[in-house]
C-alpha cells in the first residue's frame, strides 16, 4: 500500500467513527437522561454531558412496575419460539433435502411461496383462532403464529444439499437410519447455521410488536415491547424513568449482541443468503 | 416383499419427520390465509360470524377515502425509506470495508446496535430526543426553520420523520448485507483493474456496482416488502395522525379488526395489502434483475 492511501484510509476511518458515534448519540442520550433527576431533565440548562448520576429512576423501574414479568414473558415465549421453529425447521428440511416421499415438491413450493406472505395480512384471522382456542393472554396464543419461520427451512435445506454423499453411505452401512443421520451428522457438520438461525429467531421474537400488542391485553402477561409502551400512559411526564424502562428493556438483546457480534454479524448474512 | 416395506417404512420416516411443520403450518398459516379470503367476502364482526356480502367490502374500499389516503401514505413512505437507506447503508459499507478488523468490528458495533432494539425501545427515545418542549433535537430543527416544530403532531414532518427514525433503527442490517456483498468480490479484479491503470471512480463503476448488484437488488426488495409493512412505528409515533397524514393500511386493519369490530371489512383490507406486496415485490424483483442483466 502506498503512503498516500495509508493516510486517505485512516481519514476514512476516523470520518467513519465519528459518523458512527454520532450513530449513537440516541442511545447515548437515553443514557444521559435515565441518570438525572427528573427535575434535572427538564431544566433549561441541563447540556449533553452527564452532570447527574442518579439510579433512582432504574431502581424504581426494576421494583415498582411490571418489568419484572414482561422480562419473564418475552424470554419464555422466545426460547420456546426459537426451540421449536428450529426443531421443527431442521427436520422438515432434512426430509425435503434428504429423502424421497409424496408431495415433497409440493411441499417445498409452499414452503418458497409463504415466505412472501406478510404474515401481519394474516392477524386479523389468527386472532380469531387464538380467541376459538382460548389462548388469548396465554403465551400459547403469543408463541404459536410465530412458529412459522419459512426461511428456517429454505436455509438449512440449502445446507444439507450441499452434505456430500460420502458421510450419509458410512453410517447407513453400520445401519443407521434418518433420525440418526439428522442428529449425528447432517446437524453436527451444521452448528455454525443452527445458531445463526437462533439467533436471528429469537431477535426476531423478542422484538415482535404487532402479534404480541393484540393477543395480550392484561399487563402482567406482556412481552417487553408491549409492557413498555405502557410506562408512558401510567405516570404521565417522567422522561428519566421512561428512558431508564427503555434502556432495561433493551440491555438483554444488546448485551447479548455485544457478546456475540462476531456471529450475529454471520447469522444476518447467512440468513440472508448473500453468504453462504 | 423387503424392498416394499423399506419403502413404505422410509416414507413413515419422512411423514414423521415434517409432521410437525406442517401441523404448525396448516393451524396458523394455511387455515388463516383461507380463512382471510372467506372473512373478506362476510360482514363478520371481529368475533362471530357474520353474512355472505359478495363484493360489498371490496366496494366500499373503493370509495373510502381512507383507504386512498392510506395507499398514498404507503407509497410515500416507501419513497422516504428504501431508496435513502439503500444509499446510507452502501456508503457506510463502503467505507467500514476498508478498515482494518478491529476497527471494522467498532464501526459496525456503532451502526448496527439500534437494529437489534425493540421497535417501542425505538420509538420512545425519540419521541424524548424530539419533544416539542425539552427534546434535545428542537434546537437544530430551530436553526433550520427558526421555531420548535411539534414533529409528530405536523402534517408536513410526520412522514420524513418517521422516516428517519426507520432508517436509523434498521440500516445497520443492510449494512451487514452490503458488506457481505463487498467481502464476495475477489481481491484479485481489483488488482487486475488497477494494473491496467484503472481510476478509483472506473473501479468502483466497473468492478465493485455490477458485482454487488445482486445484493443491492436483494436489499431493494426486502426494503420495499418491509416498509409496505409498516405499522409499528406509526402507531407508536404518531398514531396515523395528525388529520390521517400518516394513515396507512396496516394502521387500517388494526383500527377496522380492533377498534371498529368491522372483521370482513379489515380481513378485505388485509387481502388487499397482502396482494400489493406480492405484486410489488414480483414486478420490483423481475426489473430488478433485468437491470442487473444489461449491465
Amino acid at each position: 500500500m502506498t503512503r498516500q492511501r495509508r493516510i486517505e484510509n485512516s481519514v476514512l476511518t476516523g470520518i467513519t467513527l465519528i459518523a458512527g458515534l454520532i450513530w449513537m448519540f440516541p442511545l447515548y442520550w437515553a443514557f444521559v437522561t435515565s441518570i438525572r433527576s427528573e427535575n434535572r431533565v427538564v431544566s433549561n440548562d441541563a447540556g449533553i454531558i452527564p452532570d447527574e448520576f442518579n439510579f433512582s429512576s432504574y431502581v424504581d423501574a426494576l421494583f415498582n412496575s411490571s418489568l419484572m414479568d414482561w422480562y419473564i414473558n418475552s424470554i419464555g415465549t422466545s426460547v420456546i419460539i426459537t426451540a421449536v421453529v428450529l426443531v421443527s425447521g431442521m427436520m422438515c428440511a432434512y426430509a425435503l433435502s434428504q429423502m424421497e416421499f409424496p408431495g415433497r415438491r409440493m411441499l417445498y413450493g409452499i414452503v418458497l411461496a409463504s415466505f412472501m406472505v406478510p404474515a401481519q395480512a394474516l392477524v386479523v384471522p389468527q386472532f380469531v383462532l387464538m380467541n376459538d382456542l382460548g389462548l388469548i393472554n396465554r403465551w400459547a396464543g403469543i408463541i404459536l403464529p410465530q412458529l412459522v419461520v419459512p426461511v428456517v427451512i429454505i436455509v438449512y435445506k440449502q445446507f444439507f444439499d450441499a452434505v456430500p454423499k460420502e458421510m450419509k453411505e458410512a453410517v447407513v452401512l453400520d445401519g443407521g437410519g434418518d433420525y440418526t443421520l439428522l442428529f449425528r451428522v447432517y446437524l453436527p457438520l451444521n452448528w455454525g447455521i443452527t445458531t445463526a438461525l437462533g439467533i436471528i429467531t429469537f431477535i426476531m421474537s423478542w422484538n415482535a410488536f404487532l402479534w404480541p400488542f393484540l393477543v395480550i391485553t392484561t399487563e402482567d402477561m406482556m412481552t417487553i415491547p408491549v409492557g413498555i409502551t405502557q410506562v408512558n400512559d401510567a405516570f404521565g411526564v417522567a422522561y428519566a424513568r421512561i428512558m431508564s424502562v427503555a434502556l432495561l428493556a433493551a440491555a438483554p438483546v444488546v448485551i447479548a449482541y455485544l457478546i456475540f457480534q462476531k456471529r450475529v454479524t454471520e447469522a444476518v448474512m447467512i440468513s440472508s443468503g448473500v453468504k453462504g | 416383499m423387503a424392498m416394499i416395506r423399506n419403502k413404505s417404512r422410509h416414507r413413515l420416516v419422512a411423514i414423521s419427520l415434517i409432521l410437525p411443520f406442517v401441523a404448525i403450518f396448516a393451524l396458523v398459516f394455511a387455515y388463516p390465509v383461507v380463512e382471510v379470503v372467506r372473512m373478506s367476502f362476510t360482514d363478520a364482526p371481529l368475533i362471530g360470524d357474520g353474512d355472505w356480502v359478495g363484493l360489498a367490502n371490496y366496494r366500499r374500499l373503493l370509495t373510502d377515502s381512507l383507504f386512498y389516503t392510506s395507499l398514498v401514505n404507503n407509497g410515500y413512505f416507501v419513497l422516504l425509506t428504501v431508496i435513502p437507506t439503500t444509499i446510507i447503508a452502501l456508503m457506510i459499507a463502503l467505507a467500514v470495508s476498508r478498515m482494518s478488523g478491529r476497527m471494522q468490528a467498532l464501526a459496525l458495533v456503532l451502526f448496527f446496535t439500534p437494529y437489534v432494539l425493540p421497535v417501542s425501545v425505538v420509538t420512545q427515545i425519540w419521541s424524548w430526543m424530539l419533544d416539542f418542549q425539552f427534546g434535545v433535537l428542537q434546537p437544530v430543527i430551530e436553526f433550520f426553520t427558526g421555531k420548535p416544530v411539534p414533529v409528530f403532531k405536523n402534517p408536513f414532518w410526520v412522514m420524513p420523520t418517521v422516516a428517519v427514525v426507520t432508517i436509523w433503527w434498521t440500516n445497520g442490517f443492510n449494512v451487514l448485507l452490503f458488506l457481505a456483498g463487498l467481502r464476495n468480490i475477489s481481491e484479485e479484479l481489483y488488482e487486475a483493474a488497477r494494473l491496467d491503470g484503472a481510476t478509483r471512480r472506473q473501479l468502483f463503476f466497473q468492478v465493485t456496482w455490477p458485482l454487488l448488484w445482486p445484493v443491492t437488488a436483494l436489499v431493494l426488495t426486502l426494503q420495499l416488502i418491509l416498509q409496505l409493512k409498516i405499522f409499528d412505528q406509526i402507531y407508536l409515533l404518531s398514531e396515523g395522525g395528525p388529520f390521517n397524514s400518516s394513515y396507512v393500511l396496516l394502521l387500517m386493519v388494526y383500527r377496522e379488526a380492533f377498534q371498529l369490530n368491522n372483521g370482513g371489512y379489515a380481513a378485505a383490507i388485509s387481502l388487499v395489502l397482502f396482494l400489493l406486496i406480492v405484486v410489488i415485490s414480483v414486478l420490483q424483483f423481475q426489473i430488478l434483475r433485468i437491470g442487473g442483466k444489461n449491465k
